[in-house]
This record gives C-alpha cells, structure tokens and sequence, in this order.
C-alpha cells in the first residue's frame, strides 16, 4: 500500500521538522512520526486470539513472526471497525516489539514543525488526554499525534 | 582480565569437571587403568592452572592438594581402595561446588572445605606439601629459571636425558599455540635447558612476516616417562617439526638415532641442513611493510613479548591437521543456532506455501513440479534435522551431575546408594536438557529420602543394604523416555491417602486405585516428609517437578510396588521448536491439536451423544461414557455458519482421564514450526502457542489439558468423578 505523498506548500525543510503520516480512525485525522512506523500493509483476515479484548483484533504472519493487531478505533473507544480490503494494518515498533494498528486509511506524510504541535486541550476523558499527545493543524483540519507508548501498554498488560 | 576470557576458563572447567567425574566413576566401577587416573590428574590441573591465572586461590589450594593426591596415585604410591575413592568422589563434588563459588558468587561451606583438605592431606607425604604453584597459561610473563615445586618427586623412578628438537610450523602460531608455555610444561619436569637456534632467520629483506624461522633445541633431564614428554606437544603435534630422543631409547630406534644424532652433533652453523617448513611464499604478504617476526627472536629472555605477539593470530587459516583423538568441535553462540532453526521453520512454511500455490494453480500436468517439489520437502527435512542435530545433546553430563545429588543425599540421610545410569548418550534438545535439571534433582532426592530405606531395614527386608537408583534414557517413537526408578519402599499409599485427606485434597470418604493415590503426589500442596527434612520437603513438592515437565511439553507418571520401589517416567518431546499436530477447524478457524495427546478421532452421529443433567453431554464410544468438552465454547468463540461440531479427538490427559473434543473438522496431520506467543500477548487459556500454516495464515497451536480445565462440562465431571470416584 502506498501511501499518497503530497509535497507541502513549504519550499525550504528547516532541518528540526519532522515528519509524520496521517491516516484517519473512524473518520478523524490522527498521526504518528514516520520513524516509529516499519511498514503499511494491506489488512487480511488475522487470525482470532481467543479470549481477547475487543480492541485486539488477532494475530497476523509478518514474515515469519507472529505479531499482534489492534483496532485503533476501539483501542480509542470510538466504534470497532468493520476490517475490510481497503483499510491498511500500520505496523509500528512498540517496546522493541512489531504491533499492527488497524486504521481506515493513510492519508499523506506531512512535515511538522515543532513548534506549531498545541498540547492537547483539557477534554472530559482521560483515556484521550493519554493517547494523544498533541494536536496541530494541516490544511484547516485538526490532526491528533498518538502517543504509541501509551495506546500500546507492554505486552504483559494488554490481556486480562 | 576480561570477562570472555573468564567465561572461556569456566565453560572449560565445566568440561573438565566432567571429565573427572566420568573417571572417577569409572574408577568407582572397578576400572584401574592408568590411563583413566593420569585424565583426571590432567582435567585436575588444567582446573588449578586457569584457576591461579585468574587468582581463584580458594580453588587452586583445594585442586592442587586433590591433584598431589592423584599424583600419588599414578605413581603407585597410594592404593585406591574403597575409602579414599569416596573421598575422592566427594573432593571432586567439592570442587564443582567451588568453581561455582568462583563463577556464580555466593558461599563455600567452610566446615566442609576445611574437613575434605584436612582429609586429601592425610595422603600426601610431608615433602609434598609446598604449595608453590606456577600458573599455566593466561598468566603473562613468568621467568623461566624458577623451577616449580612439585617437579622434585621423593622416590626416582628412572633419570633419563631427553634431547628435543621442536621446530614449530607457521601454522602453530595461527592456533594461537606459544612455544613459551610448552617450555614451562617441560621445565616442571625436571632440568630444562633451551637453545634457541635462529639459523634459519634470512636476511631482512627476505624474512616473511608469517612465516616461521626460529627453532629450539631442549635438554631435559626428567624422571618421567617418555609419554608424559610427549603429551606436552600433544597439541601441537602436525604443526611443528618435532624429535624426541631418549639417551636410553632402545637400540630399536638406532637408525633413526644415528641420523638425528648427525643433526644434533653439528654445529650450529649447520642448522640450514633442516629443510624448510613451508617454502611457499605468500607474494601479498611478503610485500607487506615491515613487523618484527612472530616469536621474538631472544625466547630465552623475553618470553613475555613471544606472548603478547603470537596471542594475536596472524593466520585465520591455520590447517587443521588431520589426526586422530577427540572429534574436532566448535564452539558457537547458541543465538546463532536459535537464528537458523527459525530460519529452516521458515523455510518448511515457505514449502508448504509453495505447494498449496501450486495445487491451486489448475494446470493440468504437474508432475514434473511435484517430483522437485518433493525433492525440496526432502532437503528441507534434511536440513531441519541437522539443525536440530545441533543444539541436541547427550544426556550424560546432566546425569553424571545426578550422581553428585544422589551422592550428597545420600551422605545426609545416612542412607547407601548407589545411581546407575543408562543411554547416557541419548540425544536431547539443549534447552530440556537445561530445564530437566531441577525436576530431576527433586526426583532424586525424594528417591534417596522418602524412597530408599535405611540400610538396617534394607537387610531386614531381605534386600542389599545399597540401595539401587537407576537412572535411563532413550528414545521412544518421536519423544524422549527419562526413568527414575528406586528399589526403595514403594509409595506408602495408606499414609499418602491419609495426608491428602488431611490436607483437605480428597474427600474422606473417597475410594481412590492404587495408581490415583500415587498421582496425588503430584498434586499441589501435598508433601509427604514427616519434619521438613533439609533434603526434600521444602513445601516445594513433586508438583514442582510435574509443572517444570507440563512445561517442556512432556508427561510425568509413578508407578509403585510396595516392598518393591518406584518408577518415574518422564516423556518428553524431542525437541522443541517443531511438533506434529492435527489441523482441524474449529468455529472457522484453523487450530492444531498436538498429536501427543489424541488418543483417537472420530465422526461421531447423534445416536452416540447421550445428555447427562441440564448441559453435560457424554459421548460413548464402544459402550465407554467420556465426557465431550466443545472447543469452540471453552475458547469463546461462536459458530457464524450452520456447521456444527460433528468430529471428536479423543485426548486422555497426563491423570488417565478422557474427555472428547469436539471439533467441526478434521483436516491434515502435519509437522507445524512452533511459533511462541510470549510477548505477543498474555496468556491465553486453552492455546499453548501459535504456528503458520500453509497459506501463510497463523493458526492456534491447543493445549487440550487446559481446555478440558476451561470447559464447565468435562471439568466439573472431572472433579465429581475424581471426589467420588463414582466408575
């Protein structure tokens, strides 16, 4: 899968920008730092782990290993996503281990400076003040930075 | 002194250290030859040698007084009768016991220590107790003229004159091998005299860094025999031009003498008459810019700069000779192996990958694909099993390691016996091997306390007041059958029975077989020693050990015979990484079933189902009730299409109770590559790991013990049978 690259407006890179992919979960814009991410892959089947959580979807084959998949949107508490063909597994490296993230599309890479990352406001639900870790602003949308280490808790946490 | 260095010299202890138990158990078998006496004075020292080069003093006091003892012995000045053998036994326990002091931290038991040196120096003669000690090796630089102390033996045996001529090859040098420490290993024997003699050496233009020019002429004056001569270039024998000669040799060897005699008369100017090592010149390396000659061209007085040069190797392909003695081996990080077992697992998906591609393709004519195909399959088999030929192992240092256990329970029970082992050289993964240590160990421990009785009861009870554990492995159709059995008391079921009731695991009413009082052994919680003795019985009890080989993917049973003893069987997968399985459907999804565990399959009808209360379902095979445990439901998974679970797998679990599993379908039995979930994520009840399957999917590897545990039916059966034990 790859993802569409939009050359941004700016001409000049100054070297402390950095760069994120944005895709969107259940119809929002979210990101994460272009070097946390190892692949984009297509979604497949993944096989059920029995007994999980309903944000772990299974476990998937990347090359030989076996690799948990979870379903951004549900990890969020926003509706569980109907996997299809057309959505796209991230895999991200958490804790020295691959994940995958199930999210709706990747949108573009976009260049961030880091000065213009706002801290997330102060909503009415905990969960979100820890999974995003702040927010900015692309193209008059809001993009919403994930905080990976706190969506993906170390393995040992992630079933009863 | 760096740390691998340190590893190095304990791995090598660890050899060692087995090698001297092997000897000294064949010593305790009756075997006398020298030979197996000069291994263990040989294993002894080399320990004393690293040991004082690392400064490890505790461990070069204790070696050197068990190494003088042996000594005594190989010169027939001691008799190894029945108590200095168990001395012996116990100074070489004690031994192991200090290098681990030594590696692993931790407490040497000063008492014992202190009586076993007290004991090792009752047979050592008053001259000998000079502890002056030349470390071998690893310790730099020493002076050559200091002879060491235990070089001057009391009693002469015979005075003899050696001359050697030892010319080393170029390729000595590439293993690493330095002249300097086979002068010392000589000097120890008695008067050495070394001429260097650099005839050889061109001008500096010529010289060729690599290669070799420098040779030595020795005198030595021992009292040792020629073999013990000889085995000083033991190591490096083929890479050196070497001559020994006795001034007493006999006249057998005349004409060789008379020529070696021409070459050792003539002046040293002659000494071009050698005919030279290696006149190939290395072109690339002879245009090299100029460094000082691998040895030193002044041995006698610098011997410490010969070290430091020839330690690091110039030639990474130094030959290795062909030549009889031990199998060449190497060592490699197991992370490597570990690297390629994955990688032939891999490799084994892959071919089943390829030939599920390949049916689907709908050609026609596939034969000549399929034959290629096959004859992949088969080099990948072949490959796999090589692989895993790599991290097996014997068993016999982990059994040799019992017989030290049962040694020391032995000794704190007050009780006699003796271990025998059997199919020592069975082959078993390294990692069960590792891991079967701890299990082991209780099991003898309990057989040596609880299982063996007191020697007086023994010959009261008509039975040789030694008591017998015998020890064996083999193979047994794709496992590993590990057997401990005693010729003790047998289990005391009324008493076994009488605990559990009083540790409220059985009901009192409860009427158990002989063979179900034996398994509650192994069950939690439960331990038999009357007061905690220090031996076993430390509330840890057997189902430790059942645990720890539920672990490895193994079963464990008891059987006994009172008056008679007991048996422990312990079967054990092969190996760990590769397994065969039974693919079935179960809810859609593809799982395997360990193929360990099914008893047999079967299509069951509905005639053959037979309801029992409210939701219990039994299912009856040839007039047999068992009960049937849904796999789908104890996973939590729920059937989307209409198919209803229609096929059993039989599976009998490790305490002989059956249940049937049911299933939707049955597919392939096929080898699957173990693939672990830990890390992916927690445990999951009833699911032992994961594999991939043909078409890349991932599927569910089961552990049917846990299912039966999982699923309401079979396991609230299971409970009401075994409390009322109502068949």
């Amino acid at each position: 899968m790859q993802a569409e690259v939009k050359q941004t407006d700016q001409e000049v890179k100054h070297a402390e920008h950095s760069e994120f992919v944005s895709f969107t979960v259940a119809g929002q814009a979210f990101c994460l730092k272009i070097t946390q991410i190892r692949e984009i892959r297509r979604w497949s089947p993944v096989t059920i782990l029995p007994h999980a959580p309903a944000d772990v979807l299974g476990v998937m084959n990347l090359r030989g290993a076996v690799i948990p998949i979870y379903d951004l949107s549900a990890r969020f508490g926003l509706q569980q996503t109907e996997a299809s063909e057309r959505n796209v597994v991230i895999v991200v490296s958490v804790h020295g281990k691959p994940v995958g993230l199930l999210a709706e599309s990747v949108s573009e890479i976009i260049s961030i400076n880091p000065d213009d990352i706002q801290d997330t406001p102060p909503v009415d639900s905990r969960n979100t003040m820890e999974y995003i870790q702040g927010i900015i602003s692309h193209d008059d949308t809001m993009v919403r930075i994930i905080n990976l280490d706190a969506v993906i808790s170390a393995p040992e946490q992630v079933l009863p | 002194m760096s740390g691998s260095i340190q590893d190095t010299f304990f791995e090598e202890c660890e050899e060692l250290l087995e090698a001297t138990d092997e000897g000294l158990t064949a010593i305790e078998g009756g075997d006398h030859n020298p030979e197996v006496v000069n291994a263990i004075f040989r294993a002894v020292h080399s320990i004393k040698g690293g040991a004082g080069a690392f400064g490890l003093d505790d461990l070069v006091a204790f070696a050197h007084r068990f190494e003088t003892v042996f000594d005594e012995v190989r010169s027939n000045r001691l008799d190894l009768d029945e108590k200095l053998i168990q001395l012996l036994l116990r100074s070489s326990d004690h031994l192991s016991a200090l290098v681990e002091v030594a590696r692993d931290g931790g407490q040497v038991d000063e008492a014992h220590h202190d009586t076993l040196l007290a004991a090792l120096d009752e047979y050592i003669p008053e001259e000998e107790e000079d502890l002056s000690f030349e470390p071998m090796g690893l310790g730099g630089p020493t002076p050559v003229g200091d002879l060491g102390g235990f070089a001057a033996a009391p009693v002469v045996p015979q005075e003899e004159t050696y001359r050697i001529r030892f010319h080393p090859l170029k390729e000595m040098y590439g293993t690493g091998n330095e002249p300097f420490f086979l002068f010392q290993a000589l000097r120890d024997m008695g008067e050495l005299t070394v001429t260097l003699d650099e005839n050889e050496l061109p001008g500096f233009d010529a010289m060729d860094v690599n290669d070799s020019y420098l040779a030595w002429d020795l005198v030595l004056v021992t009292k040792e025999p020629r073999s013990v001569v000889e085995a000083v270039f033991e190591f490096v024998e083929g890479l050196c031009e070497l001559s020994i000669v006795g001034d007493h040799d006999a006249e057998a060897e005349a004409n060789a003498l008379a020529a070696l005699d021409a070459m050792f008369s003539a002046p040293p100017a002659d000494g071009a008459a050698l005919p030279d090592p290696s006149p190939e010149v290395d072109s690339g390396t002879a245009a090299a810019p100029f460094e000082p000659p691998v040895p030193a061209p002044e041995p006698e007085a610098t011997p410490a700069s010969a070290v430091e040069k020839a330690s690091a190797p110039k030639a990474e392909s130094g030959k290795q000779e062909q030549r009889g003695g031990p199998k060449p081996t190497l060592r490699v990080e197991l992370e490597r192996v570990d690297r390629l077992i994955n990688a032939v697992g891999e490799l084994i998906i892959n071919h089943s990958m390829l030939a599920q591609q390949i049916a689907n393709l709908n050609v026609a004519d596939l034969r000549d694909v399929e034959t290629e195909l096959e004859g992949f399959k088969n080099l990948a088999r072949d490959i796999q099993e090589g692989v895993m030929a790599i991290r097996a192992q014997p068993v016999k240092p982990l059994f040799q390691r019992m017989a030290r256990i049962v040694r020391e329970a032995s000794a704190a029970t007050g009780k006699t016996c003796k271990l025998v082992n059997e199919g020592e050289n069975t082959e078993v993964d390294k990692t069960v091997i590792e891991r079967l240590s701890d299990p082991l160990t209780h099991i003898l421990r309990n057989a040596v306390d609880h299982g063996i009785e007191k020697p007086e009861d023994r010959e009261a009870a008509g039975k040789p007041a030694t008591g017998e554990i015998r020890l064996s492995a083999s193979h047994r159709s794709g496992s590993v059958c590990i057997e401990i059995k005693d010729d003790g008391a047998g289990v005391n079921r009324p008493r076994v029975k009488q605990i559990a009731i009083e540790k409220g695991l059985i009901p009192e009413n409860a009427e158990l077989t002989d063979s179900e009082i034996d398994n509650l052994l192994f069950m939690p919680g439960f331990s038999t020693a009357k007061e905690i003795s220090n031996l076993s019985g430390r509330g840890v009890g057997m189902d430790v050990v059942k645990n720890a080989v539920t672990g490895l993917g193994g079963r464990i049973n008891i059987s006994s015979a009172p008056g008679k003893g007991s048996t422990f069987t312990i079967i054990l997968p092969l190996t760990l990484a590769v397994m065969d399985g039974m693919v079935v459907s179960v809810a859609d999804q593809t799982m395997v079933v360990p193929i360990t565990s099914i008893v047999e399959t079967m299509r069951g009808s509905d005639d053959m189902i037979n309801n029992l209360g409210a939701d219990g379902t039994l299912l009856s095979i040839r007039g047999n009730f068992v009960p049937i445990c849904d796999v789908a439901g104890a996973l939590g998974l729920y059937r989307e299409s209409e198919q209803q679970a229609g096929v059993y797998l039989l599976v009998e679990t490790e305490t002989g109770q059956r249940c049937a599993l049911a299933v939707d379908d049955i597919h392939d039995q096929r080898q699957v590559v173990i693939k672990s979930l830990d890390g992916v994520c927690g445990e999951i009840p009833g699911v032992a790991a994961a594999t991939i399957l043909g078409d890349g999917k991932i599927a569910m590897i089961l552990d049917p013990e846990s299912i039966i545990a999982a699923s309401p039916t079979a396991a609230a059966f299971d409970t009401e049978r075994r409390l009322s034990n109502a068949s």
